[in-house]
């Protein structure tokens, strides 16, 4: 019996990394979005924050082009 | 000829079922979270995975090269052998559905190959370390993988995201949860309609309807995509309960957090090469997010339940698929016997499902029983207006009606409100 440890041992690490970054991103893209809101609310601007959570969700969509790409594959 | 072309209807016909079944059991992997966390309507939700269920099938055309992944022998596989363990693992699916419990469908038709096969040609058609190590160790390592990853992404997303006001972050999470549980349903779509088409196209083969190594025709795959879908949108309502509620209390952050966790745990299995149950990474995945959450709890109770029902999966459909494969080796009475028994027995499952049902009106009640006084409500009032109690209310008041008609009417003053009373 050949139990394939490594191809384990890639999911764990790739599934783990993966997980964390992408709720870690879109995360930041929310809170980006929250700020500008609320600096939208007070009259004033958050230019930063909203190209920060754009780019944030922008590579979002890249990771669930990513997956699709996987699936059909 | 006769026979072989009703025998090859029959296993087209419960390979067909099982598809559907495989939908509405496995609909909670992808919309329970969804549904919990009100990302969004339960039957907003079941339809989108549906018609992702729907492309998914049509999305990729590598057919699975063998059903059972080399758990069997499968050359020289008879089509009684497959009807035998369709019937198994169809059995095992509606059970555990009845029992609000998520198992993998995989799992399930293992099982049922397993039994059948050993009863059609002895120990020897089944390749015992692979059951090790495609079964048994993903089992153990899905939920671990998937959970951990959900409990370290809930822990980063609660911390970074601390400062914040949920008001502001609640349609984020909404949105990337939805996609999250798309991505899944495409895939479930994809790996699951897949296997049915797989098992048809075996069965064509066998019987010498289509040159072996051909693809499926297009009306297998319009039909296995379309079973999926139909089960899917069905809506295996009380798994998603377990799985949404049950479990633990999701919040938006985690069911984000889990779904994603899902998603990328299932994706990853299947292309780095270590194949993992999709269920029981998604259970894994809420169970990891709820212990992510200070002050998040898991019902263990609930989990353990699962946990065990994992365990009897493969074995429970085993046997019922060598019971069934000991009738079909009797013959064409047995094949019929088998497929009464099939029809009986779902249909004994479903009038006791009826008992306690759960549809998308009461699946996210925070009360997990459905006798105490919360849900109770809901299950009454939904119970009196279901066919069966308001038929036997009206049967009764159409005996009243015409028990008080013919009663005498001038000479009892009391009889003239009875009519009043009964309409």
């Amino acid at each position: 019996m050949k139990i394939d440890w490594a191809a384990l041992g890639s999911v764990f690490g790739v599934s783990l990394v993966a997980t964390v970054a992408l709720v870690g991103l879109f995360t930041l893209g929310v809170i980006g979005l929250s700020k500008q809101e609320q600096a939208a609310a007070q009259g004033g601007s958050a230019a930063l924050a909203r190209t920060g959570a754009y780019a944030c969700f922008a590579l979002c969509l890249a990771a669930v082009a990513y997956g699709i790409y996987l699936i059909v594959a | 000829m006769e026979h072989i072309t009703l025998l090859l209807a029959i296993v087209v016909v419960t390979a067909l079922v099982f598809d559907f079944t495989n939908g509405f059991h496995d609909t909670a992997n992808a919309m329970a979270t969804t549904i919990s966390t009100g990302a969004l309507k339960p039957k907003t939700a079941v339809a989108m995975s549906a018609v992702l269920n729907l492309v998914g099938a049509f999305l990729s055309v590598e057919v699975a090269k063998t059903i059972s992944g080399g758990l069997i022998n499968e050359e020289g596989i008879r089509t009684e052998v497959i009807f035998a363990a369709l019937v198994g693992a169809i059995l095992w699916n509606l059970l555990t559905w009845l029992l609000g419990l998520p198992s993998s469908s995989s799992h399930a038709l293992f099982g049922g190959l397993i039994g059948a096969a050993v009863m059609s040609a002895g120990w020897s058609a089944v390749n015992a370390p692979t059951i090790v190590t495609k079964v048994l160790i993903p089992a153990v390592a899905a939920p671990i993988v998937a959970g951990l990853a959900a409990m370290l992404a809930t822990r980063l997303t609660y911390k970074i995201g601390a400062k914040t006001d949920e008001k502001h972050t609640a349609k984020g999470y909404r949105v990337g949860q939805i996609a999250s549980a798309g991505l899944v349903s495409l895939a479930h779509g994809t790996n699951d309609a897949q296997k049915t088409m797989g098992i048809i196209t075996l069965a064509l083969v066998t019987q010498g309807v289509v040159a072996p190594g051909s693809n499926p025709p297009l009306w297998v795959i319009v039909s296995a995509g379309v079973a999926i879908a139909l089960g899917t949108y069905l809506g295996g309502w009380r798994i998603i309960r377990t799985m949404g509620k049950g479990l633990t209390d999701l919040r938006p952050q985690q069911g984000f957090a889990a779904q994603t966790s899902a998603a990328t745990v299932i994706l990853a299995s299947s292309h780095l090469g270590f194949s993992l149950s999709t269920t029981q990474s998604c259970s894994g995945a809420v169970m990891g997010a709820g212990l992510g959450r200070k002050g998040g709890v898991v019902r263990w109770s609930t989990a353990t339940r699962m946990f065990v029902a994992w365990g009897l999966t493969l074995p429970a459909a085993g046997l019922v698929g060598a019971g069934a494969e000991f009738l079909t080796k009797q013959g064409t009475w047995g094949i019929v016997a088998v497929a009464v028994l099939l029809v009986a027995g779902s249909g004994v499952i479903w009038s006791l499902s009826r008992r306690k049902p759960v549809d998308q009106h009461n699946v996210t009640d925070d009360d997990l029983d459905g006798d105490t006084e919360p849900a109770g409500v809901v299950t009454t009032a939904i119970a009196a207006v279901t066919p069966p109690p308001a038929g036997s209310v009206a049967a009764v008041a159409d005996e009243d009606l015409k028990t008080t008609i013919p009663a005498p009417v001038p000479t009892d003053p009391a009889a003239p409100p009875a009519p009043a009373a009964a309409v």
